[in-house]
């Protein structure tokens, strides 16, 4: 079974929400959809699950025209960022609810809502009321509602977005045993977030999206080691990758008075207007090196970022520890510039150190 | 300063009970009086100040042939008008509300707001503008001084105050919910009645309140529209005062026609108090 979509459009206002969405899911796979906040992602979900009618292109399922399916008849499991439930009914009632619009015989739901329960952690639970769950559990009732349907397509919208950071590491981990676990062998799963950890960790097929653009497809290590353009570099990279303009002169790559020796896969690029990218976790500090400004010291879990400075190049560096620094401080910093990309002036990539193109 | 705190609110609102509670206890006290107790001074606590007696409640019981003002029949069908057009009224209001809350229409420059807002419009104007219009309309379709024409005023005036409510707090129910519905199999229809609809009780309760109030309360409409076939309990209390007041029987009625909204309030403030009702969705 294959889930095909063909130039997907759709334009509600002046905006593409999606514009020429095209691609080719299969079932047993997962598919991560990433991009940033806007960039189209719950458009899409939203248009597959038949939520939305897109103004042109077609969707086909199993060799038939989707478009001509109602939201109720096409065997889709959503779960949304904001945790929805239905808040009249307890959370057996809940997961229970498909089934019982498909008219299942009520010793047969109990067994599957059970069933269900114990995979995402909630047996003991059934006779609680929604409001009296945290918000992680109140996601897995989602999770749970949207499992116990055995869907076809099942959607998962930035699920782990509104859970504090311990939870969602916790229900990512949950997620990937499910996935594994042979739930998704006859299922397509599709999952938008816009975290590019989440993306690597999920390690599915990526569907890099902006502005309602695919920009690029490949599995996600492809992504990480290939982004195909300076935009894709920046969505699949927190904190994003730094860009430096810089020019390679006689072997040399050169910007603010520093000079780097260009590795092999850069040295033949001579052109102007060049963008040398470098993710912030190839740079180290050191004891000697090129000396920048601190412009802000950011601690995030068991990491410091260090907003630098120097002229007019502004970078971003992440260090494995915590460090304290004062503003204006001068720190010594190392490039490890074989790891370097390099982006032509239109910001598509011109080479980069996983053999991209160029290099 | 705290003290002093303390002490103002209480004041506040002992002051407040006592202005809102006085009137019913002079007119309950009334209500036992006769013509010479109520005549003979400032008097309130029964078998001290006067001799109480039940001539004013009998009154209200007794046909008109044997000197009564028989209230029982106006008040039924006070009872019947008000709550079969709260009725019709919120069950299509809440399926107006569903939809403007819902889906976009658009008639050229005629949007969803504009139409609740046509809704609340009605109410806007005085009443006393609409009054011919139904007179006339009323009669050419031969309903006036009938209980079925006044159920049609009452609709149109009491479905812009369902609408209203019910089109706020259909807003405010995340439309997640009936996509998850429709996700979940149900079709539109079945996403209403069975996840929107079971999560607006308070919606409901509230909108039927103000319903049932404004229905049970109006005197206007029920006087220009029915003459002596039909009447309404409001009118008939009206007309009790002929050239001498009887103020026991006044009083009397006065007490009966407020009872049905207090049980109704009593009612409703224990549904909502206790919770789990207001707050549903977050």
């Amino acid at each position: 079974m294959e889930l095909v979509a063909n130039n997907l459009s759709y334009k509600p206002d002046d905006q593409y929400h999606l514009n020429e969405v095209s691609f080719n899911f299969q079932e047993g796979n997962l598919y991560t959809i990433l991009g940033r906040t806007l960039s189209g992602k719950t458009t899409l979900l939203k248009t597959i699950a038949g939520l939305l009618t897109p103004d042109s292109g077609e969707i086909e399922f199993d060799g038939k025209n989707f478009l001509k399916v109602p939201v109720w008849e096409r065997n889709v499991a959503m779960v949304y960022q904001q945790f929805i439930n239905y808040p009249h009914l307890n959370v057996f009632e809940n997961i229970a609810f498909p089934l019982k619009q498909r008219k299942i015989d009520q010793s047969i739901i109990y067994e599957k809502v059970m069933d269900v329960l114990k995979s995402v952690g909630l047996v003991g639970f059934e006779k609680r009321k929604i409001q009296e769950l945290s918000g992680g559990q109140q996601q897995r009732v989602s999770l749970a509602r949207s499992l116990v349907k055995n869907a076809k397509i099942l959607l998962l919208d930035e699920p782990l977005v509104n859970l504090d950071y311990k939870l969602r590491e916790q229900l990512r981990e949950e997620f990937k045993n499910l996935f594994s676990k042979g739930l998704a062998d006859k299922t397509i799963l599709i999952y938008s977030t816009t975290d590019p950890r989440e993306t690597m960790e999920l390690n599915g097929e990526v569907i890099v999206l902006d502005e309602g653009k695919v920009l690029q497809v490949g599995p996600a290590r492809e992504i990480f080691e290939n982004p195909n353009s300076l935009k894709v570099a920046e969505i699949s990279n927190d904190p994003p990758m730094n860009i430096i303009e810089a020019k390679i002169l006689d072997n040399n790559i050169k910007f603010e008075g520093i000079n780097l020796e260009a590795p092999q896969h850069l040295s033949k690029l001579t052109e102007d207007g060049l963008k040398i990218g470098l993710r912030s976790s190839d740079i180290e500090l050191g004891e000697s090196g090129h000396e920048f400004e601190v412009e802000l010291a950011e601690i995030i879990g068991s990491e410091t970022l260090l907003h630098l400075k120097r002229g007019d190049t502004k970078i971003i560096v992440s260090i494995e520890e915590v460090l304290n620094f004062k503003i204006h401080d001068k720190v010594k910093i190392n490039f490890k510039i074989d790891r370097a990309y390099a982006f032509h002036n239109d910001g598509k990539l011109a080479s980069s150190p996983f053999g991209g193109l160029n290099g | 300063m705290s003290k002093l705190y303390t002490f103002l609110k209480y004041f506040f609102i002992v002051f407040w009970a006592v202005f809102v509670v006085a009137p019913f206890l002079w007119a309950l006290t009334t209500s036992f009086k006769d013509f010479q107790s109520v005549n003979g001074g400032v008097t309130y606590i029964p078998w001290v100040d006067f001799e109480p007696n039940l001539e004013g409640w009998k009154v209200l019981i007794k046909s008109p042939a044997r000197g009564g003002v028989d209230i029982v029949e106006p008040y039924f069908n006070s009872l019947f008008v008000t709550c079969t057009a709260s009725f019709i009224s919120i069950v299509l209001g809440t399926l107006s509300a569903y939809a403007l809350s819902r889906y976009t229409f658009k008639a050229g420059l005629v949007k969803n707001n504009d139409i609740t807002f046509f809704f609340i419009s009605q109410r806007i104007m005085p009443p006393i503008v609409l009054s011919i219009p139904f007179f006339l309309f009323l009669s050419s379709i031969n309903l006036l001084d009938s209980l079925v024409g006044l159920i049609l005023v009452y609709i149109v005036l009491l479905m812009p105050i369902a609408v209203w409510i019910m089109v706020d707090f259909f807003n405010k129910v995340p439309r997640e919910i009936d996509e998850t519905a429709l996700i979940d199999g149900c079709n539109p229809y079945q996403a209403f009645l069975k996840v929107v609809l079971p999560n607006s009780i308070s919606g409901l309760i509230v909108a039927g309140m103000f319903c049932i109030i404004f229905g049970w309360i109006d005197f206007f409409f029920a006087f220009i529209l029915t003459f002596t076939e039909v009447q309404l309990l409001p009118v008939k209390i009206v007309a009790l005062n002929s050239s001498v007041t009887p103020w026991w029987s006044l009083s009397a009625s006065a007490l009966v026609s407020v009872a049905p909204l207090i049980i109704v309030a009593f009612i409703v403030e224990r549904y909502l108090s206790k919770g789990n009702l207001s707050g549903a969705i977050k």
